[in-house]
C-alpha cells in the first residue's frame, strides 16, 4: 500500500470568526502511528472530527486511506476505526451487545463477528464484565470496550482521540499496551491525539505539534528534541584534567564542553553517537569515570521553543479547570463549540456530563 | 465456539461493507427494543395512567353521560384509553441522551445509512405501542366491552392505535433532532393534551358546543376516535344500529392518521437531515 494513510493538504475549520483548525499539512503513511500533540483547544479533536467524518472542512482537503473525507465520507469510514475524545457507550447495554451492534453496522454475518468479538476481546481484554451493562464499568473499562468497538471491522487505520486523557497509569499503560500491539501485529495505522508529552514520546513514531490550529513541528519525537538544541553527555570525573578537556573537545560531533567542579557537560548533536567516543576519550586520558549520562531535551522543550509556553503548564491549568467543575467544558471539541457560538456542533452537551472516572469495577 | 478461531497474529481480516438498509433497521432496532425492558421506570407509568383514567372515567361519568347521552361509556372511552397509552411514547428521549453523550456520532461514523438511525427507533416504538394496546384492550374486555366487529375488529383497533402512536412519534423526534435538549423532548408531552381533550374525548360530537364543537370538527383525534369506536360498536350513541363494519368511519381515521403523520414524520426527517448533515 504505498498511499498515505492520512493526507492533508491545507485542511481548515472555523466556527463563526474562529479558525479551529487553520491550515494543516499531514502525510503519515500506512503503519505508522502519528502522535498529534497539543494542549487544549489547539484544534486536535477538531481536525480528527474532519477525518473522520463528522465534521466539514471550511477549507483544504483531506484523504484518509485515499478517500477525500468532504466527497466520499461512506468510503471513509468502511475503513476507519474511532475512539472519540469521552468513551461513547450506552450504558444500558452490555459491552457484547455493544460491539454485536457495531459489527452488524458495519455489515459483518454472524460467524464473522463472532470470530472479531474473539479477537478484539483477546487485544483488549474486558473480562467476564464483558455481559454487564457498560454503567457499572469503571473509566478505563470503559475506554477499552470503547477501542474494542473502534476496531471490531477491523480497520486500517485507527483514530483515537485522547485515549487516555482522566486514566489513571495503569489504566494508561494498559491502552498504550495495546495500541502497540495493534500497530505491530496488525499494523493498523494509528493517528492519535494527546496532551501527554509522554504519551507522544513512548508511542509515536512522529510527533507533529499543534499550537492555536497550526502545525507548529514535526518529526521523529527524537528529531523533534534535536531541534531545541544539543544533547548533553554529562560525565562526573574524579581527576579532571585539562588534558582531558582537550581530549574531548578534539573528538568529532562534538559542539562544546563544559566543566563545572568535577562535572563535564558535551553538548553534542546527536548525544548517543558520540557516547562511545567520549567514554574511550575518558578512558584513555585517565579519568577516573564515576557516571556517565546522557540527558535529551524533552518534548516539553519543543513546545516551549515553538510556542513559548510549556505544555505541562497549559495541561495542567486545564486540570485544574475541570476539577473547579468545568467538566467537559474546557475539553477540545467544546471550547471550539464555545468560541463560534454555535450551539450545535461539534457538541451538544459542554459541561453537562459529570466527569465519570467514579464507579468501582 | 465451533470454528477453530485464528491467533491473533494470523487473524482473519473481515472487511467492512454498508449492510444494506433492512438490516440497519433491524440492527438499530434491535437495540432499542432491548432497552426498553431495562427502562421500566419509561413503561410501566405509560401503562397504568390511561388504565387508571379508564377505570375512573367510566366509574364517574358513565353515570351521567348515559343519563345525559344514552352512550355505552365502557365502549366509548375504550379507545380513548387505548390513545392515552399509545400517545407520546417514543425513543425520543434515549435518542437525545445519545445526542448528548456521543453515542449518536459513534453511529454516525459507521456506514449505517442515516434514515434507519430513526426507522429503527420508530419500529422498536411501533412493537412498544401496540404491546402497549394490548392490555388495556384487555382491561376493556374484563369489564365487559363487547366487539361487534369481533377478533378481526380487535386486530385492526390495535394495529390503527400503533399506527397513531408511531406517527405521533413524529413530533417528540422531530424535537429531539432539531434541539438535541431533554428538557424539549420532555416539553413535548405538551403537545398530547390539545391533540387528545379538544376532541371527542368524553363526549359524543353532538353533546359538544360552541368553540370545542369547531376545533374537534378539524382535530384529527375525532376521527381516530371515531373509527376506533366503530370497531366495538355499531350503536354506541344509541340511535339506529348502523352496518357491522363502518368503512366510513375508518377510512377517515386512516385518512385523519395519514394526515398527521404526513406532518408529523416531514418534520422528524427535516429534523433528522439537519442533524446527520455535517457541519
Amino acid at each position: 500500500m504505498n498511499e498515505p494513510a492520512v493526507a492533508t493538504e491545507g485542511i481548515a475549520r472555523r466556527f463563526g470568526d474562529f479558525w479551529a483548525v487553520d491550515g494543516v499539512d499531514l502525510e503519515i503513511p500506512a503503519g505508522e502511528i502519528y502522535g498529534f500533540l497539543g494542549p487544549n483547544g489547539a484544534g486536535k479533536s477538531t481536525l480528527v472530527r474532519m477525518l473522520c467524518t463528522l465534521l466539514r472542512p471550511s477549507r483544504g482537503r483531506g484523504l484518509v486511506a485515499g478517500h477525500d473525507v468532504a466527497r466520499d465520507p461512506e468510503k471513509v469510514r468502511l475503513r476507519i476505526g474511532v475512539a472519540l475524545q469521552d468513551a461513547a457507550l450506552d450504558d444500558r447495554q452490555t459491552g457484547r451487545e455493544l460491539l454485536d451492534l457495531q459489527g452488524r453496522l458495519y455489515g459483518l454475518r454472524r460467524e464473522e463477528r463472532s470470530v472479531r468479538m474473539t479477537q478484539v476481546l483477546r487485544l483488549v481484554d474486558i473480562g467476564s464484565a464483558i455481559d454487564r451493562q457498560i454503567r457499572t464499568y469503571s473509566g478505563g473499562m470503559k475506554r477499552r470496550l470503547d477501542l474494542a468497538a473502534a476496531l471490531i471491522h477491523d480497520p486500517d487505520i485507527l483514530f483515537l482521540d485522547e485515549p487516555t486523557t482522566g486514566l489513571d497509569p495503569e489504566s494508561r499503560a494498559a491502552v498504550w499496551e495495546e495500541v502497540r500491539m495493534l500497530n505491530e501485529e496488525h499494523g493498523t495505522t494509528i493517528f492519535l491525539t494527546t496532551q501527554y508529552l509522554e504519551e507522544a514520546d513512548e508511542l509515536a513514531d512522529r510527533v507533529g505539534i499543534i499550537s492555536r490550529g497550526r502545525l507548529v513541528a514535526e518529526g521523529t519525537p527524537e528529531e523533534l528534541k534535536r531541534t531545541v538544541g544539543t544533547d548533553v553527555i554529562v560525565a562526573r570525573v574524579e581527576n579532571l584534567t585539562d588534558e582531558t578537556l582537550g581530549a574531548l573537545r578534539r573528538l568529532p560531533g562534538v559542539d562544546e564542553v563544559v566543566a563545572a567542579h568535577r562535572e563535564v557537560m558535551v553538548h553534542a548533536g546527536d548525544g548517543a553517537a558520540v557516547m562511545s567516543p567520549v567514554a574511550l576519550a575518558l578512558h584513555g586520558a585517565g579519568a577516573t569515570v564515576v557516571s556517565l549520562t546522557l540527558r535529551t531535551p524533552t518534548l516539553d522543550d519543543v513546545f516551549l521553543q515553538l510556542t513559548g509556553s510549556h505544555l505541562e503548564a497549559e495541561e495542567s491549568a486545564a486540570r485544574a479547570a475541570k476539577t473547579a467543575g468545568d467538566a467537559t467544558a474546557g475539553k477540545d471539541t467544546a471550547g471550539d463549540a464555545a468560541d463560534a457560538g454555535d450551539a450545535r456542533s461539534p457538541r451538544d452537551d459542554a459541561g453537562s456530563e459529570p466527569a465519570q472516572e467514579t464507579h468501582a469495577s | 465456539m465451533t470454528s477453530t478461531v485464528a491467533p491473533a497474529s494470523t487473524a482473519l481480516r473481515v472487511q467492512a461493507r454498508p449492510a444494506g438498509f433492512v438490516v440497519d433497521v433491524a440492527s438499530v432496532a434491535r437495540r432499542a427494543i432491548r432497552q426498553i425492558p431495562r427502562e421500566p421506570e419509561a413503561v410501566i407509568p405509560a401503562l397504568i395512567v390511561p388504565i387508571f383514567f379508564y377505570v375512573l372515567n367510566i366509574g364517574a361519568l358513565s353515570t351521567v353521560t348515559h343519563a345525559a347521552v344514552h352512550i355505552d361509556f365502557k365502549a366509548f372511552e375504550l379507545p380513548v384509553a387505548v390513545v392515552f397509552a399509545v400517545t407520546g411514547v417514543s425513543r425520543a428521549s434515549a435518542l437525545v441522551t445519545d445526542i448528548q453523550n456521543g453515542y449518536f456520532d459513534r453511529l454516525m461514523i459507521t456506514p449505517v445509512r442515516r434514515l434507519p438511525l430513526l426507522l429503527g427507533l420508530m419500529t422498536a416504538d411501533l412493537t412498544l405501542v401496540m404491546a402497549l394496546a394490548v392490555p388495556v384492550l384487555l382491561v376493556g374486555l374484563a369489564l365487559g366491552v363487547h366487539f361487534v366487529t369481533g377478533v378481526p375488529g380487535m386486530v385492526v383497533f390495535i394495529v390503527l392505535s400503533g399506527v397513531w402512536g408511531l406517527v405521533f412519534t413524529g413530533l417528540p423526534y422531530a424535537i429531539a433532532l432539531k434541539t438535541g435538549n431533554p428538557g424539549a423532548v420532555n416539553a413535548s408531552f405538551i403537545l398530547f393534551f390539545p391533540i387528545t381533550f379538544l376532541s371527542t374525548t368524553f363526549v359524543p360530537k353532538e353533546a359538544l358546543q360552541g368553540w370545542l364543537r369547531a376545533v374537534a370538527g378539524v382535530n384529527p383525534m375525532t376521527y381516530i376516535l371515531e373509527g376506533l369506536r366503530s370497531l366495538v360498536s355499531n350503536d354506541i350513541t344509541g340511535g339506529p344500529a348502523g352496518p357491522v363494519w363502518n368503512f366510513t368511519a375508518l377510512g377517515q381515521a386512516v385518512l385523519a392518521i395519514a394526515a398527521f403523520g404526513a406532518v408529523s414524520l416531514t418534520l422528524a426527517l427535516l429534523a433528522l437531515r439537519g442533524r446527520v448533515r455535517r457541519p
